[in-house]
C-alpha cells in the first residue's frame, strides 16, 4: 500500500519537476506532449497493465528517486579500462550519464558516419525526420517518460553505401551518489546500402545507490542497409534497466539484434519493437539471459509484418536459477497486406532450481492468408538421458550438468559473428553458470 | 573381473532382473542373447548405473570392488564402458571437447595430470585411424545429426579412446547396415586383448559372426536360462527362442 502511494506521488510530483527543469530544454518541442501522454497512460505502469503483468516496476520508483538533469562527472581512461568491457578492434563511443565524451572516444571516420551528441543534432535532417516518430511509440509508458525527461544521448548516422568495417562499441557509464533516474536517448540512422555493427555495454562507476536507466533508442534501417545491434548487459550491479529499441526496416534491409543479459543487476526489462515497413526485409533476433538470485529479467519483443515477402526469425533462451524470475513475451503481428511472410519464433528455458520461475508467452496474430509462421516455447531441465550419457563416460555429475547448460547457452552465442564479442559473452556466461 | 551374483532389479516396482549369475574373466567375450523384453538391455543399464533401475537383491563385484556402490561416472573411471543402444545427441557439446573432458576426468580419478593438448591430439589421430572414424565428425556437436551408423561408430571410437577394462555393448548391431557392422566389429576385434573383456548384448546371431564370443548366454524372463559356447548362438538362430520357452515352462513349478 505504501509503495502505491509513493508511486502516485512520483506521478504527481512529475509535472512540477518537469516545469522547473525540462519544459524549455533543448531543440525537442515535444517534451510537454510526451509528459501529458505518459500521465494519460497512467504514469508508471502497475501490474494491472497487461505488458507489465509479471513485472512490478513500481517499487523502483519509490522514495526520493531523483529525476533532475544529471551532472556529468569526469571519468578517466583508467576508470574506463577498469570496467573490463572494452573490446579490441572497434570504434568506441563513451557516454557518461548519457553524454558523449569525445576525449574517451574513438569515432568512425566522418566520411562513413556522423556521430554527435543528440543534444547538438537538432538541425540534422535525419533527426527532424525520424526522432520520436516510431509507429507505436505513443503507447509505451517509458518511451514517453524518456521523451519528456531525456538529457542527451547519441546521434549516429551512417552515410549511404558506407561499409563501416569495425564494429562501433558504445560504452554507457553511470555515476551517481543517490537513487536516480537516467533517461538517455539515441537515434541510429543507417542510410541506403550502408552497413554497420553497434555493440552496447553499460557499467556503473562507484554507485552507492540503485539507479534506474530508462533508455530509448530509435533505429532506422534504410533500403538495402544492414544493421546489427548487440546489447551486452553484463556487470551492472546497482543498475536497473528499462530498455526500449524501436526499429524501423525499409525495403530489402537486414537487421540483426543480439540481447545478452548476463548481469548482477536485479532488474532488467528489454523492449524490442521492430516494424517491417517495406517489402523483402530480413530480421534476426537472438536473446540469451541468465537469471539468478532474486533477479527479474524481462524481454518483451514485437515484430510488425506490414508488407509482403518479409522474413523474421527470433530465438531467445534463458537459464533460470535460484529464486529468479524470467519473463518472455514475443508478439508477431502479420498485417493484412503482409502476404508471403515468413515468421519464426522460439523461446526455450532451462529452469534449474525449484524456486525459479519463467512466464513465457509467444503471441502470433495473423491477418494475411498466405504466410508461414511458427512459434513455440519450452520450459525444462537438462535431459536425464544426456546427463547419464556424459556420466557413463566418466564425467562427474556437476561437470556434466555444467556442460549441458553451457551447450544450451552456446547454441545462441554461436550466432555472434564478432569473435571478440562471442568470447566476452561466453566467458561471462561461463562465470555465471559456474557460480 | 566381473562377478554377478543373484542380481535382482526393478523399474518402478516391476521386477526386471530375477537372479542373474555371471562371471567374466579378463580376455573373455561373453554374448548375451534372448528374446525382446527378456531383460538384456536392463542388465546393461543396471551395470552402468542408470538411476531409474533399483537393485533389489544380489551383488556385483568389479575388479574387487562393489560396483553397485559406485555412481555411473565412478564405474566409468574404474574401467566400465557401456556402448549405448541409442547414443544420445547433445547439441552444443563438441565431440572433441567432450572426449577431452572425459579422458581428463578419468585421469584425475587415477591421480594422473591432465593430458597435454599435443598428446591428446596424437592419441585422437591414431585412434581415428585405427577405428576408421571420420575426422570431420570430431568437430561436430556430440552425435548431432549423425546417422544411426555414425553414432554407433562414435561410441566405439570413444571406447578406443577411454580404453575400458570391461565393455558392455548394448545391441550395438541394431540399426547397422552390413558395412557399418563390419567396421564396428573390426574395431572391437582390434581392441580385444588378454586384459580386457566384452559383454555383447544382441538379439541376432549376425554380429557374432564378426565378433566371435567365448561364451553365449540366453537371458529369458530376467534370468540366464542357458549358457554354452558359440555353437549355442547358431542353434538359437536356427530354432528361434520358442523351444527354450517350452523347456523353461516345463521346469517352472505349477502354480
Amino acid at each position: 500500500m505504501t509503495t502505491a502511494t509513493k508511486n502516485i506521488s512520483f506521478n504527481e510530483a512529475l509535472p512540477a519537476l518537469f516545469g522547473a527543469q525540462f519544459s524549455t530544454g533543448g531543440w525537442f518541442t515535444g517534451r510537454e506532449a510526451a509528459l501529458k501522454q505518459f500521465l494519460a497512460l497512467g504514469g508508471i505502469p502497475t501490474v494491472k497493465v497487461e505488458d507489465w503483468k509479471y513485472t512490478n516496476v513500481v517499487p523502483f520508483f519509490k522514495n526520493d528517486i531523483q529525476v533532475t538533469l544529471p551532472e556529468v562527472p569526469e571519468v578517466t581512461a583508467a576508470q574506463l579500462e577498469a570496467t573490463g568491457l572494452l573490446l579490441p578492434d572497434t570504434y568506441r563511443l563513451v557516454l557518461v550519464n548519457g553524454v558523449l565524451q569525445p576525449h574517451l572516444s574513438q569515432l568512425p571516420p566522418a566520411t562513413q558516419a556522423t556521430v554527435s551528441k543528440l543534444s547538438e543534432a537538432g538541425s540534422q535532417p535525419a533527426v527532424e525526420r525520424y526522432f520520436h516518430q516510431s509507429p507505436k511509440i505513443a503507447g509505451f509508458h517509458f518511451a514517453q517518460l524518456n521523451a519528456a525527461l531525456f538529457n542527451d544521448g547519441l546521434f549516429i548516422e551512417v552515410k549511404a553505401k558506407a561499409q563501416v568495417e569495425q564494429p562501433i562499441q558504445v560504452v554507457h557509464l553511470y555515476l551517481a551518489d543517490q537513487p536516480r533516474l537516467f533517461n538517455p536517448r539515441h537515434l541510429v540512422v543507417v542510410n541506403e546500402g550502408a552497413s554497420v555493427q553497434i555493440v552496447e555495454s553499460a557499467a556503473g562507476i562507484g554507485l552507492t545507490d540503485n539507479v534506474v536507466i530508462n533508455s530509448v533508442t530509435e533505429s532506422i534501417v534504410s533500403e538495402r542497409a544492414q544493421l546489427s545491434q548487440y546489447q551486452l548487459q553484463t556487470g551492472g550491479s546497482q543498475l536497473r534497466f528499462i530498455n526500449q529499441n524501436l526499429v524501423e526496416q525499409k525495403g530489402k534491409s537486414l537487421y540483426n539484434n543480439y540481447t545478452f543479459t548476463l548481469t548482477d543487476s536485479d532488474f532488467v526489462r528489454n523492449n524490442l519493437n521492430i516494424s517491417l515497413n517495406e517489402e523483402r526485409t530480413e530480421t534476426h533476433m537472438y536473446g540469451f539471459y541468465i537469471a539468478a538470485g532474486s533477479q527479474l529479467i524481462d524481454n518483451h519483443t514485437s515484430v510488425d509484418h506490414r508488407m509482403p515477402h518479409c522474413e523474421s526469425n527470433e530465438l531467445y533462451r534463458g537459464v533460470l536459477m535460484d529464486k529468479a524470475t524470467g519473463v518472455f513475451n514475443g508478439k508477431i503481428y502479420v498485417h493484412e497486406d503482409a502476404q508471403k511472410t515468413n515468421a519464426f519464433q522460439q523461446n526455450n528455458n532451462l529452469v534449474i532450481s525449484p524456486d525459479a520461475a519463467i512466464y513465457t508467452k509467444p503471441q502470433l496474430e495473423i491477418f494475411a492468408d498466405d504466410v508461414k509462421c511458427s512459434h513455440g516455447c519450452t520450459i525444462g531441465q537438462v535431459s536425464d538421458d544426456a546427463l547419464f550419457y556424459l556420466r557413463a563416460r566418466g564425467i562427474g555429475e556437476a561437470e556434466a550438468r555444467n556442460l549441458l547448460v553451457k551447450a544450451f547457452a552456446f547454441d545462441i552465442t554461436a550466432k555472434v559473428t564478432i569473435p571478440a564479442v562471442r568470447k566476452q559473452v561466453e566467458q561471462i556466461a561461463s562465470q555465471y553458470l559456474h557460480a | 573381473m566381473l562377478d554377478i551374483k543373484n542380481l535382482h532389479a526393478a523399474v518402478e516396482g516391476n521386477a526386471i532382473l530375477k537372479g542373474i549369475n555371471l562371471t567374466v574373466k579378463p580376455g573373455e567375450v561373453h554374448a548375451i542373447m534372448g528374446p525382446n523384453g527378456s531383460g538384456k538391455s536392463s542388465l546393461a543399464s543396471v551395470l552402468a548405473g542408470r538411476e531409474s533401475y533399483e537393485v533389489t537383491d544380489g551383488s556385483v563385484d568389479f575388479l574387487g570392488k562393489d560396483l553397485l556402490d559406485m555412481s555411473p561416472e565412478v564405474r566409468a573411471r574404474e574401467g566400465l564402458f557401456l556402448a549405448f543402444q541409442y547414443p544420445v545427441e547433445i547439441p552444443g557439446v563438441s565431440n572433441i571437447n567432450f572426449l577431452k573432458t572425459a579422458v581428463n576426468e578419468i585421469r584425475a580419478y587415477h591421480g594422473e595430470p591432465p593430458m597435454q593438448a599435443k598428446a591428446f591430439l596424437d592419441m585422437l589421430k591414431s585412434k581415428q585411424k585405427l577405428m576408421e572414424f571420420d575426422a570431420n565428425l570430431m568437430n561436430r556437436s556430440l552425435n548431432e545429426g549423425f546417422s544411426g551408423g555414425e553414432k554407433k561408430r562414435n561410441d566405439i571410437f570413444q571406447m578406443a579412446m577411454l580404453e575400458p577394462k570391461l565393455a558392455i555393448m548394448d545391441e550395438t548391431d541394431s540399426g547397422l547396415d552390413i558395412d557399418a557392422l563390419r567396421i564396428v566389429s573390426a574395431g572391437v576385434n582390434k581392441l580385444r586383448n588378454k586384459d580386457n573383456a566384452f559383454i555383447i548384448i544382441t538379439h541376432y546371431q549376425r554380429l557374432l559372426e564378426y565378433i566371435v564370443p567365448d561364451f553365449v548366454h540366453v537371458l529369458y524372463n530376467g534370468r540366464i536360462v542357458k549358457s554354452g559356447t558359440k555353437e549355442l548362438a547358431l542353434e538359437l538362430e536356427e530354432k528361434g527362442y520358442d523351444w527354450l520357452k517350452e523347456d523353461i515352462r516345463l521346469e517352472e513349478p505349477v502354480q
